[in-house]
């Protein structure tokens, strides 16, 4: 079959079904965009998670004048100090980096992270205890830096930022499990509007599909007209997809998220276009499959 | 050309066959009436030899080749050897009457020029060459056939089936399209025609099969209708 003839049977399909079509574009539209976010939000976790975890400590929070903790008798001595030190010091490889952080370096930092924020005047420069700051090879062995140091004279709390960033990423993470689950539900949404489609279709141009088996057009040449319309509804959806990802990552990442949270590390460019040809291969599979189908059952060969 | 050798057809969830041990021989270049009554089994035996269906029993061949047995995938090209013109045209009527012909040709696959050298050709010995931008809304049954029977022979078919093509026509315009099917006989056109038009198959004193409930219960050369009394 000549590729003119095909591409007339296509769009003269397409136009004569053009409600169904439409319905088709967007539905494609929607189910995509729902993966392709899943997807971002998958690569943003994994970003966010490779960026922090490398990043943690644990706090180890010394006595201060006024602790109430029972290891604490008023500020932690400096003997006390150098008994903490020497016991991180004794956990190495498991403790990578010791970091001390005095009342005043924990005042200025605390400063600098809530610049221009109205807490800043009520804490004062003692409020905040002195604290070794550890870094872990892995942020799991917390567990046996903490059992052997939460009963030492002079510790007051141990604190494992990894607790509060799993608490984040879990809620992320239902997130992310959400998107996908409903991005399935509209893909299977999508496969039954593709098959009704494909369905009325067919029905529509019987006349046309016995006049060709009678002239004898090989069953391939009868159905690809079909699949074709269905493949070339979902690559209008998965484009319209992957246009709202890219301003998606363009208009509210990078022009608003971004600027406002620099802390955090946003999903790149790069990330984001590699989902693209996804979005793409997951619209066309979906459509030749589910009209493949159709078509097998409602045009007999 | 075309044997049948104790065909038998049976349709899924009927007690009577369709046709019943068949025996019959077509020569290339002959010209075959296919009577009898409603449900005698004509169509049956033309749906057997577009391979529509394949038989319950015995052998449908066509150039010594067992259609029963063709694969699917080789379906196509065997079709493309026969036209086929049915009692109600199937044309498109979207299409003009150019293109219903072209149609033949473009889904197999010919090229542009030579559906713009061959439709004119075939649109003239059909009479109808002031009629290609027409739709087929636009012209009358009998026109209607001719662009059919054009379709049906734009590929220059071996044999051409038609059934029951006059079955929509009134008898003048009948008369008209039997001389246009003699003529594509007379070029070497095997043609199959299932009928029950006594005026037609009598004048045109062509060798006749009937059938009664599947089975051939005449076959005779410069026949005419009514032998039997039917």
């Amino acid at each position: 079959m000549r590729t003119s003839f095909l591409a007339r049977e296509v769009s003269g399909g397409l136009r004569r079904n053009f409600t169904m079509t439409l319905a088709l574009i967007v539905s494609v539209a929607v189910s995509l965009t729902l993966f392709g976010t899943a997807l971002l939000m998958r690569s943003q976790v994994d970003r966010m998670k490779g960026y922090w975890y490398d990043r943690i400590e644990v706090s180890v929070f010394l006595c201060g004048p006024n602790s109430l903790a029972y290891t604490c008798t008023g500020a932690v001595t400096d003997s006390q100090r150098a008994a903490i030190k020497a016991e991180l010091v004794s956990l190495k490889p498991t403790v990578q980096h010791i970091y001390y952080e005095s009342t005043t370096e924990a005042f200025k930092r605390f400063k600098e992270q809530f610049k221009g924020s109205s807490i800043l005047s009520q804490v004062g420069p003692d409020a905040l205890p002195e604290s070794f700051r550890v870094k872990l090879d892995d942020p799991k062995n917390f567990d046996k830096i903490a059992s052997s140091l939460k009963s030492m004279q002079g510790v007051e709390s141990i604190q494992d930022q990894r607790k509060l960033l799993e608490r984040f990423f879990q809620i992320l993470k239902g997130l992310q499990t959400f998107a996908l689950a409903v991005a399935v539900a509209m893909l299977f949404v999508t496969v039954l509007l593709v098959m009704n489609t494909v369905r009325v279709a067919a029905f529509a141009r019987r006349r046309e599909t016995s006049i060709m088996r009678a002239v004898g057009a090989s069953n391939a040449s009868i159905r690809l007209p079909f699949i074709m319309e269905a493949v070339t509804a979902a690559v209008f959806g998965a484009a319209l997809a992957s246009a709202s990802l890219i301003a998606f990552k363009y208009f509210v990442i990078d022009l608003r998220l971004a600027p406002k949270w620099t802390v955090i590390a946003w999903v790149t460019w790069q990330e984001v276009l590699v989902i693209v040809p996804w979005l793409f291969a997951v619209g066309i599979v979906t459509a030749v499959l589910a009209s493949g189908v159709t078509l097998r059952r409602y045009l007999k060969g | 050309m075309i044997r049948f050798d104790h065909v038998s057809k049976q349709y899924k969830n009927t007690n009577r066959p369709a046709l019943n041990d068949i025996d019959l021989t077509v020569e290339q270049g002959d010209f075959v009436f296919l009577v009898g009554s409603s449900g005698s089994g004509k169509s049956s035996l033309l749906r057997l030899l577009q391979r529509e269906e394949i038989p319950t029993s015995g052998t449908v061949s066509v150039d010594g080749i067992d259609i029963g047995k063709l694969a699917n995938r080789k379906v196509p090209a065997f079709r493309r050897t026969m036209g086929i013109v049915f009692q109600d045209f199937r044309l498109l009527p979207n299409r003009t009457v150019f293109d219903n012909v072209a149609f033949g040709m473009e889904v197999i696959g010919q090229s542009r020029s030579e559906i713009q050298q061959r439709v004119p050709e075939v649109l003239e010995l059909v009479g109808l060459e002031e009629k290609e931008k027409r739709l087929p809304t636009e012209l009358s049954g009998g026109e209607q056939q001719r662009v059919a029977l054009a379709r049906a022979f734009v590929n220059q078919p071996r044999l051409l089936l038609a059934d029951e093509p006059t079955g929509n026509l009134d008898p003048s315009t009948s008369v008209g399209i039997m001389k246009l099917l003699d003529r594509i006989n007379r070029t070497g056109t095997t043609i199959l025609m299932a009928t029950h038009d006594v005026a037609i198959v009598d004048q045109m004193r062509k060798r006749i099969v009937q059938l009664d409930a599947g089975r051939i219960v005449r076959d005779q050369e410069r026949g005419i209708y009514g032998h039997t009394g039917f």
